[in-house]
């Protein structure tokens, strides 16, 4: 029963914690990129494109999803965890939130690789 | 695995327990208020990957897009959007020190009143530190977008 | 002195909650005027309506002096232990009595509390010891050397009475019937810090998708506790060991034989 988890739970939560801290940095960077130049600028479509070809605001970028989907979906689906513990449901939660993660880290990866070749 | 009964056969409360926390002090509402931003923030991460998105697929489309999100109401949902972030991210770094043992004072030997030391001035301080970031942080974000 | 009892001598109303599960008639609240004093508790109260205004009513209750755990019920809302809490502190006209949350009701103000103790029971609540399991034919005596700051490390878990209010508060509780509450964590942390016992396999009890990582760190076990066992420190402590921030580096407590006076006149004599 136990046996076939890939992960153990402690393990996951540390990687809920570690993601978590990280995530805040690199969100940090992303927040003071907006706000060190003029608001109306940063929301042009030709300052954006720029900021795409940048390698390193593409890393930043890339870890943010990264880690925010992970942090994010992990949580989601303690919460959902503890609404109801039948093995179905169980199954259920795990089967969608490891998917809707990789989904959202396709769906942002996709959008960084075409703006950066654009 | 034994089979789990209804939650009425077992009087549990439930979600409805979760939905009032202040009959426990600022602890249990900084669990409820960390649950909250953490779903709220989740969904915004969502729609905020796929706005974002939208660039490529051109630049009339782009601004299309921003047509719908500059407005008032957009600008509103953004500042709740900070206050939540930085709320979940001040208390976040809190219950890290705390799942880690940090900062809840050691084991003694009771005596009356019995306070619990793991509810500690240190803890309170903790989430009111959080919570007015997020203020103060929703009123720089307030200035930034309505402001000039 | 007559004067002074007609100060104190007022009325409460007990909003008291009625349902019989076994016959399936449905809930609802009854209301008893009862006078009280200075210093009567909501158990007296509840004791008064029952001898004088409805015997039927069930509560469970023993000590009285909130040692025993028997008596615990949610007062205006909240886990309280009845025999604990004075009508005068309450500061409300009427004092709703309800059965503790979280645990099945089987009558009036008396709950189920068989899975509660379940729980408590996966935790291996006792002193495991290599030399107890071992050497069974040789059945050594030994007694344990600890000194004042080894009991400390442990000792306020140890004074749970298991009156189940932390287990009512607990917000995790509320919706995962697999999570083993506060009292077990609380009660498996009191065996790990102890230095008596040697289990390498507690902490595994409780690396489970279930387990002590459902705990979110609410602290509402520790506010409604009245012994000041403090479960949401002891759960804690317990993660960081779990996470590898605090290394267990307990020493066993030494076991010192003990030869009874028969054995040593023997030794002496052989």
């Amino acid at each position: 029963m136990e046996s076939h988890r890939v992960l153990r739970e402690s393990q996951v939560m540390k990687i809920h914690y570690v993601t978590g801290i990280a995530a805040i940095f690199v969100v940090a960077v992303h927040i003071l990129m907006r706000l060190i130049v003029p608001f109306e600028l940063s929301l042009e479509y030709d300052y954006i494109i720029a900021n795409y070809k940048n390698i390193i605001y593409v890393l930043i970028l890339e870890s943010i999803l990264v880690l925010i989907s992970i942090h994010g979906f992990n949580g989601m689906r303690i919460i959902l965890l503890e609404l109801r513990q039948t093995k179905r449901w169980e199954n259920m939660v795990t089967v969608v939130t490891i998917s809707a993660m990789i989904a959202l880290i396709a769906y942002g990866t996709r959008t960084i690789i075409l703006a950066n070749g654009l | 695995m034994k089979e789990i009964e209804q939650p009425s056969r077992n009087n549990l409360e439930g979600v409805k327990g979760w939905l009032n926390p202040s009959r426990y002090g600022w602890e249990r509402i900084s669990y409820w208020f960390q649950r909250l931003t953490g779903v709220f923030l989740l969904i915004y991460f969502i729609g905020h990957v796929y706005e974002t998105s939208t660039i490529v697929n051109g630049q009339n489309a782009w601004e299309s897009f921003l047509e719908l999100t500059q407005t008032v109401w957009g600008h509103l949902f953004l500042i709740m959007v900070i206050g939540a972030s930085t709320f979940h991210s001040a208390n976040g770094i809190r219950l890290i020190f705390t799942h880690a043992g940090i900062g809840l004072g050691t084991p003694s030997r009771p005596d009356y009143p019995y306070s619990p030391t793991s509810l500690n001035y240190r803890q309170k301080s903790g989430i009111w530190i959080a919570l007015i970031l997020s203020a103060a942080a929703m009123f720089y974000g307030f200035n930034v977008l309505f402001g000039e | 002195m007559s004067n002074t009892e007609n100060k104190y001598e007022e009325t409460i109303t007990l909003k008291v909650y009625r349902e019989n599960r076994g016959q399936k008639t449905g809930s609802h609240y009854d209301n008893f005027e009862v006078p009280y004093k200075r210093w009567t508790t909501v158990l007296d109260a509840l004791l008064y309506a029952k001898s004088y205004i409805d015997p039927s009513v069930a509560i469970r209750y023993s000590c009285r002096m909130a040692s025993c755990g028997s008596c615990g019920m949610k007062i205006n809302g909240i886990p309280r232990l009845a025999c604990y809490t004075k009508i005068s502190e309450l500061e409300t006209s009427t004092i709703e009595c309800e059965p503790l949350a979280n645990f099945p009701i089987i009558r009036d103000l008396v709950t189920d509390f068989s899975l509660f103790f379940n729980h408590h029971k996966e935790m291996q609540p006792y002193i495991q010891s290599k030399e107890n399991s071992e050497n069974d034919t040789e059945k050594k005596t030994f007694s344990f050397y600890q000194s004042p700051e080894d009991v400390d490390k442990y000792l306020q878990f140890s004074y749970c009475i298991k009156c189940g209010l932390c287990y009512s508060a607990c917000p995790t509780v509320g919706t995962d019937l697999r999570f083993p509450g506060p009292q077990a964590l609380a009660q498996l942390y009191r065996y790990y810090a102890d230095t008596r016992d040697e289990s390498k396999n507690r902490l595994n009890i409780v690396d489970d998708r279930h387990g002590i990582w459902r705990c979110h760190f609410a602290g509402s076990c520790s506010k409604v506790c009245p012994k000041g066992v403090d479960p949401a420190l002891g759960i804690q402590l317990l993660r960081s060991y779990m996470l590898g921030i605090s290394k267990n580096n307990k020493e066993p407590a030494k076991k010192i034989e003990i030869i009874t006076d028969e054995e040593e006149n023997n030794d002496n004599n052989s």
